[in-house]
This record gives C-alpha cells, sequence and structure tokens, in this order.
C-alpha cells in the first residue's frame, strides 16, 4: 500500500513537470507582461532595469530553468503585481473557493442522490420522465446567465441576499469561514445555489440510471426473493453498488470546481482563487498564473488518489496493487 | 400418494396466467396452469428455453415485474391465496416459508456485501428484535451445505468464492429459514458437470432431511429423473403432460414429451446426427389459436388447430392435454 502511495506520487511530480513547461509557455505566448507593469512615463533606463530584475530578459528556457530550480526549494516566484509569493497569495484565496465548492457539491449530493434514487425507481413514470428533462436544463443554462438571474430574482428585486463578496467570516483554526456567521451565510447561498445547480442535475441523472440498471439486477431480485424489505434493498444493495460512479464524478468534480468555479466567483464577486486568476491573467502576471495551474494539478492529482482509496473501500473487488515492471 | 390427498397440498396452483404487456398487447407467458404440489414431494419442471417455467417459478413467489403482470388464476400455498395477500405478507412468506434458488451463481449475490450480511439479512428481516447468534446460525446453515471454514467465510465477499461456492451459499440462504417450498430455478445450469452432480446429491438430501417441497426447474431431463418424484412438462406456457417420473419418461402420452425424449443426445448413435423437434417454441406473440404444440406435431389434425385440448387424466394421475396421444403400450 505505502508502495502504492509512493508510485502514485512519483507519477504526480511528472505530471506536475509536464503540465509547467506547457503553462510556462502558454503564459510566454499570450504577452509580455513588461508594457502593464512599467508606467508609459518610465525612462528607457527605468524600463530595463526592471525587466531585468523580473529575470525577463533572459530566453526562455533559461527563465524555466530559474523558476525550476526555484521551484524546488518551494518557491514558485513572486506576483509581479502584488510583490507578494505567488503561492501564499494563491493559498490565502484557497478557504474561500473550498468553502463554496464543498458546500456546493454537498448541496449536489443531498438534493441530487435522493431524487436520483426516487427516478431511477420509478422509471418510466410521468414524474421521472420530467425530472430527467428538467436536470437537462440544469446543466446546460450557462453558469454567468443563471448567476445574473439569481442576482437579479433575490437581491435586486426581492433585496432577500446580499450580491456580492464574502461577508462577515469566523477563523477556525487560522482559517477564515463564512457559514459559522448569518452573513457569511446569506452571502454563501447564491453562489452555492449556482455553483450546484448543474451538479445536482448531474447527480440526479447519475444516480438515476445506476438505480434503474440496479434494480433489474440478479441480486437485487434474489434480495426480494429472500423477503428482505424493499428499504433495506435501496439502501444496502441498490445505493451501496451505484455508489462507486458517484464517488469518481465527485472527486473529478470537485477537482473542476475548485480550478473552475472562476465564473461563479467573477459574477458574485467572491473572493476566491478562481477570482484571483482571472485578474492575474489580465494583468499578466505570470507567476501567480503558473502556480495556480501547478497547484490545481497538484489538487487534481490528489483527489484522484482519495477517489482510487473511496473505490477500494467501496468495491471489496478493487484492489490497489502497485504496477510491477 | 393416497394418503397425502387428504391433506393441503402445499402448493396449488389454478388457471394462473401471467401476460407481458407491450405496445401490441398482452401476451401470456403462462396460460391457464394449473399444478399440486404436496409436502416432501419434488417436482421437476421441464421445457425448453421461453416455455415460461421460470415466469412460473417468480410467479409464484409474486415476483413478477412490469411489463409483467400476473392477470388470472389462484396461487394456494398452504390453503392460502398468495395472490389475495398485500405485499408486506408476502414479502414476510418470500425467504421464510417460501424461498427461491436462482439460476446463476455469478450474479445472484451482492458483489458489495459480504457472504454474511448476505446471510443474516435473510434472518434478520423475518424475525423481530434483536436475535442473538446469528452468526452462529449462518455458520451452520453453510456447513449443511458442504462449506469448509463456514465461520472465515462468513467474511469474505462473493467473488472470493467459486462459482459452486456461490452457489451452495445460494442454496444454504434458501435453505435458512427451513421454508416449507423451495423453487429451484436450473440452479446447476451454470455450473460444470461434476460440481452439478455434488449440488444435486447435496440438495437431494437437504430436501429429505428438511421435508422441503420442492420445484426443480430444467430443461435437463438426466436431472429430473435422478430427482423428481413427478414431472411436469411444460410448452408454450402451459403443462401438456404431468405424472410420476417412471410414468412421463418410460411411457410418455404427449408427442411433446416425447419429441424432447428423442433429443436427449444420449440416446444417438456415435455419427449419427442429433434428433431434434423440428421447428421452434412460438414466440409469445404468436401463439396458435389451437394446441400450441400443433404446427411442429406429425400428429396434428384439423381439431388441433381449432381448440386448445382439454386436460385429460388416467387412474394414476397422470394428466395430458392432446387429442391424440401416443398409445399407452408405445414404450419408449
Amino acid at each position: 500500500m505505502l508502495l502504492y502511495i509512493m508510485q502514485r506520487l512519483m507519477q504526480s511530480i511528472g505530471v506536475l513537470l509536464a503540465v509547467s513547461v506547457a503553462v510556462f509557455l502558454a503564459v510566454y505566448a499570450v504577452g509580455n507582461p513588461v508594457d502593464l507593469l512599467i508606467s508609459p512615463e518610465a525612462t528607457q533606463a527605468e524600463r530595463q532595469q526592471m525587466i531585468a530584475r523580473l529575470g525577463l530578459d533572459q530566453p526562455v528556457w533559461s527563465q524555466y530553468l530559474t523558476f525550476l530550480w526555484n521551484a524546488l526549494h518551494g518557491d514558485l516566484g513572486t506576483s509581479f503585481v502584488h510583490g507578494q509569493p505567488a503561492l501564499s497569495l494563491i493559498v490565502s484565496r484557497m478557504p474561500a473557493t473550498f468553502e463554496l465548492v464543498v458546500c456546493a457539491l454537498l448541496l449536489a449530493s443531498l438534493i441530487g442522490i435522493p431524487i436520483g434514487l426516487w427516478v431511477g425507481l420509478n422509471d418510466g413514470s410521468f414524474g421521472s420522465r420530467a425530472v430527467m428533462t428538467g436536470s437537462i436544463l440544469g446543466y446546460s443554462i450557462p453558469s454567468f446567465w443563471k448567476g445574473m438571474v439569481l442576482i437579479l430574482v433575490l437581491a435586486v428585486w426581492l433585496n432577500w441576499l446580499p450580491a456580492s463578496g464574502r461577508g462577515e467570516t469566523v477563523p477556525v483554526l487560522g482559517i477564515p469561514l463564512s457559514f459559522l456567521t448569518l452573513d457569511g451565510l446569506r452571502h454563501l447561498t447564491m453562489p452555492v445555489i449556482n455553483l450546484a445547480i448543474p451538479n445536482i442535475a448531474l447527480m440526479i441523472r447519475l444516480t438515476a440510471a445506476g438505480a434503474s440498471e440496479a434494480v433489474h439486477q440478479d441480486y437485487v431480485k434474489f434480495a426480494r426473493a429472500k423477503g428482505v424489505r424493499n428499504q433495506r434493498i435501496v439502501r444496502r444493495h441498490i445505493l451501496r453498488n451505484i455508489l462507486i460512479p458517484i464517488v469518481t464524478v465527485l472527486g473529478v468534480e470537485f477537482g473542476s470546481l475548485i480550478a473552475f468555479s472562476t465564473i461563479t466567483e467573477t459574477v458574485f464577486a467572491w473572493p476566491g482563487m478562481g477570482k484571483l486568476l482571472i485578474t492575474s491573467i489580465y494583468q499578466l502576471d505570470r507567476p501567480v498564473v503558473v502556480a495556480y495551474v501547478l497547484l490545481v494539478t497538484f489538487i487534481f492529482v490528489m483527489v484522484n488518489l482519495l477517489v482510487d482509496f473511496t473505490y477500494a473501500a467501496l468495491d471489496p473487488r478493487v484492489k490497489l496493487t502497485e504496477r510491477m515492471s | 400418494m393416497t394418503g397425502q390427498d387428504k391433506t393441503i397440498p402445499v402448493l396449488e396452483i389454478r388457471g394462473l396466467q401471467t401476460v407481458f404487456h407491450d405496445a401490441q398487447g398482452a401476451w401470456p407467458a403462462i396460460n391457464g396452469l394449473d399444478l399440486t404440489l404436496h409436502k416432501g414431494e419434488v417436482l421437476g419442471l421441464v421445457g425448453e428455453s421461453g416455455s415460461g417455467k421460470s415466469v412460473a417459478g417468480f410467479s409464484v413467489l409474486g415476483l413478477i415485474d412490469p411489463p409483467g403482470e400476473i392477470t388470472n388464476g389462484e396461487v394456494l400455498f398452504n390453503g392460502r391465496d398468495l395472490r389475495k395477500l398485500d405485499e408486506e405478507s408476502l414479502r414476510q412468506l418470500r425467504g421464510a416459508s417460501l424461498s427461491m434458488i436462482f439460476q446463476d451463481p455469478l450474479t445472484t449475490l451482492n458483489p458489495v456485501l459480504t457472504i454474511g450480511e448476505q446471510m443474516v439479512e435473510a434472518i434478520a428481516e423475518h424475525t423481530r428484535g434483536a436475535t442473538p447468534d446469528l452468526r452462529r446460525r449462518c455458520a451452520e446453515g453453510l456447513a449443511r451445505v458442504g462449506i469448509t471454514s463456514p465461520a472465515e467465510r462468513l467474511d469474505q465477499y462473493p467473488h472470493e468464492l467459486s462459482g459452486g461456492m456461490r452457489q451452495r451459499v445460494v442454496i444454504a440462504i434458501a435453505m435458512l429459514n427451513r421454508p416449507d417450498l423451495i423453487i429451484a430455478d436450473e440452479p446447476t445450469t451454470a455450473l460444470d458437470v461434476t460440481i452439478q452432480g455434488q449440488i444435486i446429491a447435496e440438495m437431494q438430501e437437504l430436501q429429505r432431511e428438511s421435508g422441503a417441497a420442492l420445484i426443480w426447474i430444467t430443461h435437463d431431463l438426466g436431472v429430473v429423473a435422478e430427482l423428481a418424484d413427478r414431472i411436469a412438462v411444460m410448452y408454450a406456457g402451459d403443462i401438456v403432460e404431468t405424472g410420476s417420473t417412471d410414468d412421463v419418461l418410460d411411457r410418455p402420452r404427449h408427442p411433446y414429451t416425447r419429441g424432447l425424449l428423442n433429443s436427449v443426445p444420449g440416446d444417438t448413435a456415435a455419427g449419427e446426427p442429433l434428433r431434434q423437434i423440428e421447428g421452434s417454441a412460438p414466440p409469445l406473440s404468436r401463439r396458435p389459436a389451437g394446441c400450441p404444440f400443433s404446427p411442429r406435431c406429425d400428429r396434428a389434425s384439423d381439431m388441433c388447430l381449432d381448440q386448445p385440448p382439454p386436460p385429460e387424466a388416467d387412474a394414476n394421475g397422470r394428466v395430458w392435454r392432446c387429442y391424440h396421444p401416443l398409445p399407452e403400450e408405445e414404450a419408449a
């Protein structure tokens, strides 16, 4: 098992290296940050000095190697704009994004899985077909539009919820969290709903597909022939089996929501990582963009590792074994 | 036989009809089935694929899912009509006094639950309150079907056991609550021949020991010859001939039974083509109006095409549905 984890971590280093090359080149191609960073009134000498200080006078491969060398020493570069280490800048925004994503996925599971079960077990009924059709809307409406409609209705017209910001936070173990204060909760509600809607739809469809297939399996019929109560058949026999794909998708969704909650964070001015990324891209703040992508890659790898462990815990047929070469 | 006739049969099916719905209408898979089974009796229910024998088994347990539906008839189990019971009363009977063994042991057990959990729930769902020594009872159940180190098996998952072992587990589960009636739906078809023999022998012993009545659904006449007291031959949703195993196998009255017996490969000399019944069983939607076997029967007359033949019986309790039965003298 330990060997398995080691192997996975080694693989993730390879992935990180490949991603770092790609993102470094991409950021290099986007544009020259100097034009944005230096005021037009600066003299040529000041300009040269600035370029040299940021290391932008070096050729790209040399810049990359310097970056790599520093990265190995735990330094992912310093933000051009903020003058702070890029990593700590991102990490300081992480709790806000994590809180948003965890709440959204929790909401999606709590609503989506029970509804999906009901739909799957009542396959073909009018209600289940209506839910299935409605769920298509749930993930095809673009999230920026959904966000704006939410703001329009709940904040502007009804004036129930605040439209932007994080509200009052309470530090827990040094991490500021919104959901513990009433004001924070009010701020959290709309972005969470916005982020959760497509995932509720996804959970419904996934659970329904699994349940409607599982219900016709021999083991379900045999459980019925044993006289097992319906409630227990659904809870132990069916749910246990369909949880495996659900957990996988939840893992993938967790990763991509962390990485791409950008739109929701922008619409609701939620001070998370995604909003930082967008601002940094506009300002051509290369170190922040590179560090962001690498961190998100790392989170993805870790989440997948976690999903694999959950897999093995849920399905006794799955054994995590290291590859023999 | 005569002594038992006065007691209530374990199972008495009268005029059972189970249909399957599709866009075109309702098609009977079981059409007016009659069947009686006494305590401790073993009945071999024989027929080709699609003859409705499995549907008959599931109909008794009330486990017919849409688009299927039981539309007619009575299923008297120890004198109570199962079709009149509500779902909860039926559930209490299933797995307790009325149990079933499925065909494919690889799919019957839930892959993600331990053998122990799947056995324990079979008892726990039929008892009120906390039951002590559930595990011990389950381990004993496994030991009875010849599984070694049963206590350790309880913590294993189905995929850790071979097919034969899994079918033993399924049989053990079916026997756990000492049922009055066991319906075994081709329980050895998915197993290889040596395991098949062992399981049949074990099943026979368990059945004698417990005194349960047993319906053994199969297409294998060899298996029934070993096991059954009586045989019922099914064709296109109805029983075409019943009688004692010896009578039916040695002196068939229905042309279809004879056709089945002739098709047993063991009777054909080496090098000869295997014999078979010409044609194939009609699909649900294209059952003939008269005798369902008439299109494939060499004895069929105009009468056979018109009206399905009524049951006829002889003094030995043999029943057949045929206008032109084979003469009694014609022994195989």
